[in-house]
């Protein structure tokens, strides 16, 4: 017996409700499917549901909470031997003996007692199973009844199943707050337990970024220091590369595709503009570190610079690469969207076409263009991959881009990957790291869609 | 004569502006051209790296497998045959192939140049087939990875490298014997990760997408569709829609390192779901995809004119019978394109996989959602930060793989819209 | 066609009975002495006009008289206001458009390769159906076609072109004490009138007028016809409308197209009393459009 098994049942009993509650429908109007004021299949939609949903949601829930309950049986059960341990200990302990239970191999195979606690556990876990299939079958049963007995010829089945559906609608629409809810909570939990290990005034002033582990638990305090600055000069120097690149080469190319290029050049050169929107960052990180990190070396030694081999300048010429189509394609629509007629209106006085763009699109367009900008130094800021695989990891107070500067992303990467523990200072900074990041971006998004909507409605 | 002058100067003005409008012209050509040569530099130099990597060099020996060792008193038996010494049987057949190499030293370098994946592929051959006990069978022995990158040309032999002057010599005369062969790398496709080059693989890494992508597309697609029909045809416009709307737009452009942070704060931490597992990358990239198919989904709804669901109100439908039987099977081209460029965008995404464990280095191929895997592209993350040489080439060819893989679901998007593209 | 041409003239004949006066009289004047001394300033012969495959207009033949108003009038999509845009050579801004036949200003073919459209355009203006002042300055809007043109040497010459074409095209008494406000924050009739003085700003020989009064209220038609009026004295104006009233009121000269066909062009009085065409006719007398 096992989840799966109650999980097969019930889909046997919803879609038994769905014939029954059909049947029972076209029998309460004699079989003259006309008196029904819906249609039999809305009477089945009806049935099933009062069947499946709440016999789904107890299992939900079922499901995920029975082993902490046995866990805390099997400590209960444990008694004197659970007693004395702290809490990894007790993990490996109750580790050991789901292992035996499941028939793993463990450590501990040959202990009486663990034998003794995987046995009572396989028991449990049974006795636990066959709870779920009774008490959700028993669910599906009573609805099933429930809902077959509702059904009379002027019920409103349809109406009712249309409710349902709209609440399901209504509750997948929440799911975007919900991430943002989410979001919000969980970095500013881990960050005020930060803030209570580091002070915010470190975080935000002091120059120096230096996370050390602990050696010792008394340590914790002088492990190292967390001030951010160099961080937000590192990631605002790449940025400010990137954008270097990005602005001037994504909108002349905006320009040159919805003024100038020719409808068929156009067809060609904007689907291979998408392209580079469309490589996945890793593989940008991959080529700056591989090809263009030692290339720009390579050229700074041959004039006599001095050039870092993870200089921000690679980095962020990469990333400026990257960010083009997004400038662009950003650039384009707004472009697209100024009216014909101030270029009719140009023309007509006899200007060129460059004196059009120029002194009349690019003003008209210019909210707009601001709003794509700020979208594409958001994304910059936020982008991680080819700074982490490009970008040094040693934080570096510099605004000289042959040097390596470390940025927000990559310290949060370097913070996480590999061994955590969630109560130390050097964890929980990723996570001060992540709100600081989660903020900019979200009020440089903020305005620059404002921005652009507002552009947008001003010449709908 | 003033005249004159002053045509001469509207003359030489407009002479300046035509100037000005081709230096303008110009800098747009510059410009998309900077833009497309970095796209060919960037997948030229992907091919360029790794196209040799679809290649591996295989040594071909002639192995003795001896009656007395893999069958003592001629029994068969397979828990003999599963720890019989593979590896003296293709060091013999080596060193009969080179003769005069004596010392220990020599030997062991000698041994060097066949990866130990050669063993495995051996012992496999013997167990599907026990009549080859006692007889001398031709296997192709995977060349290590030194080996490869020496025959490719990319390292060089002599002292301090990778690859000995007397190494190197070995290889010619096994090259002269006709005994190195390049043969398509089937371990690049059919392999998990290695921490030996040659016998590392991009199968592993692929499941993991796969996983990953079943995981997401189940959640965001059914999700993301819902929530549009809900935001477009249902709800009223008040300030909570307003509020939802602004939130999915801003939750489009925040940045994917955060819904990792998110993935490892909610679900690893708070609900203990299992690190490195397919269902906790797939719940965490859907979460990042659902804004672009709800924007996506929500434009191709509001692209089917009123007058569709007018009609079918004045039928007598229902609302959800108007969507349902109406606005939705118009739209549903316009979603779906949505989503396979959502789709896209996750298969090729890295950061928030790093942050809840996916970066770890997974042999095994995942069987499950729940088991421990690594995706594509972080397994490209993982490789490039490799040292091997050989590494290098097996990244460029996962990375023109992963690409592929891409450039087929865009593809497969552009010709969804242009077969049904609509215009009203 | 019928409410849209009836309703400017009932109230027309309220608010400006006085310029519907002026405007006939002025012309039997031209017609009755400036018959024989009219020159032609622009012509147009033998003109075809595709759109791709589409023809939008058939061997058009047609004299614009220096100096006088010639109203381009018939039903919607008869190719009037494609025939105007070929005047200044606009087509070229649309793909797929192709010109052939004779266009000439003062002799010259416009359409010769080695015309400078940007010059022709500089000497034909024109005014668009919807106001279309460029999200700048009222200042800036007329001053823009001086500075790209260089015909001002120096800011006080500017300044000059700027208040003089505004003064000529009515708009200044409103205007002068917020030349630096936007130029989109003007009512309609008012960024009309500006289009109008950015297009004299550049001293052209010709103005073309597309249909300058249709997203315009009764009011502020009847200041643009005054204006256009006016503009007459130094001006050639050629102007499409839908409105017959209006081409009666404003021109000197009516030509009725058709189809892609000029059907017939004559003297406005002409035209409006005895057309010879029976489409003319129908047209005029509101039996179809």
């Amino acid at each position: 017996m096992s989840p799966f098994f109650a999980a097969i049942v019930l889909i046997v009993l919803i879609t038994c409700g769905h014939f029954l509650g059909r049947r029972r429908a076209i029998q309460t109007a004699n079989g003259s499917r006309r008196l029904l004021h819906s249609l039999p299949h809305y009477y089945g939609l009806y049935v099933t549901l009062w069947t499946g949903v709440p016999a789904v949601i107890l299992m939900a829930l079922w499901v995920p909470l029975q082993p902490y309950f046995l866990d805390s049986f099997l400590i209960a059960s444990l008694g004197d031997k659970a007693s004395g341990l702290n809490s990894d200990q007790l993990g490996l302990l109750l580790n050991d003996i789901r292992n035996v239970a499941d028939g793993n191999i463990s450590s501990r195979r040959n202990d009486p007692t663990i034998i003794a606690a995987a046995n009572r556990l396989i028991e449990w876990r049974q006795l636990g199973y066959a709870g779920l299939l009774v008490i959700t079958l028993g669910a599906a049963i009573a609805g099933l009844a429930i809902a077959r007995k509702r059904i009379s010829r002027t019920m409103r089945a349809r109406n009712a199943v249309e409710r349902v559906f709209n609440a399901v609608l209504f509750i997948a629409s929440l799911i975007a707050i919900l991430t943002t809810i989410g979001i919000v909570l969980s970095l500013l939990f881990e960050t005020i337990r930060f803030f209570g290990k580091v002070p915010i005034t470190e975080f935000l002033f002091n120059l120096s970024w230096s996370p050390q582990t602990a050696m010792r638990a008394d340590q914790v305090a002088s492990s190292g220091t967390f001030g951010a600055v160099s961080l937000f000069a590192g990631t605002l120097l790449i940025t400010a590369i990137a954008m270097i690149v990005a602005v001037p080469v994504g909108l002349m190319s905006a320009i040159y595709l919805s003024e100038y290029a020719p409808r068929k050049i156009r067809d060609i050169l904007k689907p291979a503009l998408e392209i580079l929107a469309g490589i996945p960052t890793v593989v940008y990180g991959f080529f700056a570190a591989l090809t263009v990190a030692p290339a720009i070396r390579g050229w700074g030694e041959s004039i006599g610079l001095d050039v870092a081999s993870e200089s921000a300048l690679a980095a962020g010429l990469v990333m400026g690469i990257m960010i083009i189509p997004f400038v662009s394609s950003l650039s384009d629509d707004v472009i697209n969207a100024v009216p014909q007629t101030l270029r009719d209106g140009s023309f007509a006085l006899g200007a060129t076409h460059s004196e059009t763009v120029r002194q009349v699109i690019i003003p008209a367009a210019f909210p707009g263009i601001v709003g794509s900008v700020l979208l594409a130094v958001s994304r910059a800021i936020g982008e991680t991959m080819i700074v982490v695989m490009a970008a040094g990891l040693a934080a570096n107070l510099t605004i000289n881009p042959l040097e390596a500067v470390t940025t927000v992303t990559v310290q949060i990467v370097t913070l996480l990957v590999g061994d955590q523990e969630f109560d130390s200072a050097k964890t929980l900074a990723a996570f001060a790291l992540g709100l600081a990041l989660f903020c900019v971006t979200l009020v440089l998004n903020i305005i620059a869609l404002r921005t652009v909507r507002k552009y947008r409605e001003k010449y709908d | 004569m003033t005249e004159n002058s002053s045509r001469n100067l509207a003359i030489q003005l407009r002479k300046k502006r035509y100037a000005a409008e081709r230096r303008f012209r110009l800098y747009g050509i510059i410009s998309i051209s900077i833009a497309l040569g970095a796209l060919c530099l960037l997948i030229g130099n992907m091919a360029a790296k790794g196209w040799s990597a679809f290649m591996q060099t295989y040594i071909i020996l002639e192995v003795e497998l001896p009656r007395d060792g893999l069958a003592p008193g001629g029994k068969i038996d397979i828990e003999t045959l599963r720890e019989a010494n593979y590896v003296a049987y293709l060091r013999k057949s080596l060193r009969d192939n080179i003769p005069g190499v004596t010392s220990r030293r020599d030997r062991r370098s000698l041994y060097k140049l066949i990866s130990s994946g050669a063993t495995l592929d051996l012992q496999n051959r013997v167990l599907a087939d026990t009549k080859l006990i006692g007889s001398k069978i031709s296997i192709a022995a995977v060349a290590s990875d030194d080996v490869d990158q020496f025959i490719k040309g990319n390292i060089t032999a002599g002292s301090g490298g990778k690859i000995s002057s007397k190494q190197a010599a070995w290889i010619k005369t096994l090259s002269d014997a006709g005994r190195i062969e390049k043969r398509f790398n089937t371990n690049l496709f059919s392999n998990g990760d290695s921490r030996e080059p040659e016998l590392a693989g991009i199968w592993g890494a692929t499941i993991g997408s796969l996983l990953t992508m079943f995981v997401t597309v189940l959640l965001s697609f059914p999700l993301g569709v819902a929530a549009a029909i809900y935001l477009e045809e249902f709800a009223r416009k008040n300030r909570w829609t307003d509020i939802i709307e602004v939130n999915i737009n801003n939750l489009a452009a925040v940045p994917s390192i955060v819904f990792g942070l998110l993935g490892l704060a909610v679900f690893l931490s708070f609900f203990g779901l299992p690190r490195s597992a397919p269902l906790v990358g797939g719940i965490v990239l859907a979460l990042m995809t659902l804004p672009t198919i709800i924007i996506a989904s929500r434009a191709a709804l509001s692209a089917v004119p009123p007058s569709i669901r007018e009609a079918a109100i004045g039928m007598g439908a229902s609302p959800m019978q108007v969507v349902l039987h109406h606005v939705l099977p118009l739209a549903f081209p316009g979603i779906l394109t949505g989503t396979i460029i959502g789709a896209a965008r996750a298969l090729g995404e890295t950061a928030p996989l790093l942050m809840i464990g996916m970066v770890a280095f997974i042999v095994d191929i995942p069987g499950s959602i729940t088991d421990p895997a690594t995706v594509l592209p972080v397994q490209i993350y993982l490789w490039a930060d490799s040292p091997e040489r050989a590494f290098v080439e097996r990244t460029a060819a996962a990375t023109l793989i992963l690409l592929t893989f891409l450039i087929l679901m865009n593809l497969i998007a552009v010709i969804l819209r242009k077969k049904f593209e609509r215009r009203w | 066609m019928n409410m849209e041409n009836n309703r400017p003239e009932t109230v027309k004949s309220v608010a400006g009975g006085m310029a519907i006066d002026t405007a006939v009289t002025g012309e039997k004047n031209l017609k009755m002495d400036g018959t024989e001394e009219t020159t032609i300033k622009m012509s147009a012969r033998n003109l075809d006009v595709f759109y791709g495959e589409k023809q939008a207009l058939f061997g058009i033949d047609l004299d614009v008289p220096e100096q006088s108003v010639t109203a381009l009038i018939g039903p919607s999509g008869c190719g009037k206001s494609t025939f105007l845009r070929c005047l200044n050579r606009m087509n070229d801004t649309i793909d797929g458009c192709r010109v052939d036949g004779d266009i000439r200003i003062d002799q010259s073919d416009i359409y010769d390769r080695a015309l400078d459209v940007v010059e022709l355009r500089a000497r034909i203006g024109m005014v668009f159906q919807k106001p279309n002042p460029f999200p700048k300055s009222i200042y800036d809007n007329v001053a823009y076609g001086p500075k790209i043109h260089g015909l001002a040497q120096d800011k006080d010459e500017l300044d000059e072109i700027v208040r003089s074409s505004l003064e000529r095209a009515g708009l200044l008494k409103e205007v002068v004490d917020r030349l630096d406000s936007p130029g989109t924050g003007l009512s309609g009739g008012q960024q009309q009138r500006l289009c109008i003085a950015r297009a004299i700003a550049v001293s052209p020989e010709v103005i073309l007028m597309d249909e300058p009064c249709s997203a315009l209220d009764p009011i502020a038609t009847a200041h643009i016809e005054e204006l256009i009026d006016e503009l007459r004295e130094n001006f050639t104006i050629v102007i499409v409308t839908h409105n017959m009233q209006q081409a009666a009121r404003v021109s000197q000269q009516t030509a009725f197209f058709h189809l892609g066909i000029l059907v017939e062009c004559n003297a406005t009085n002409e035209i409006f009393t005895s057309p010879s065409d029976e489409r003319t006719q129908g047209y005029i007398t509101g039996r179809y459009g």
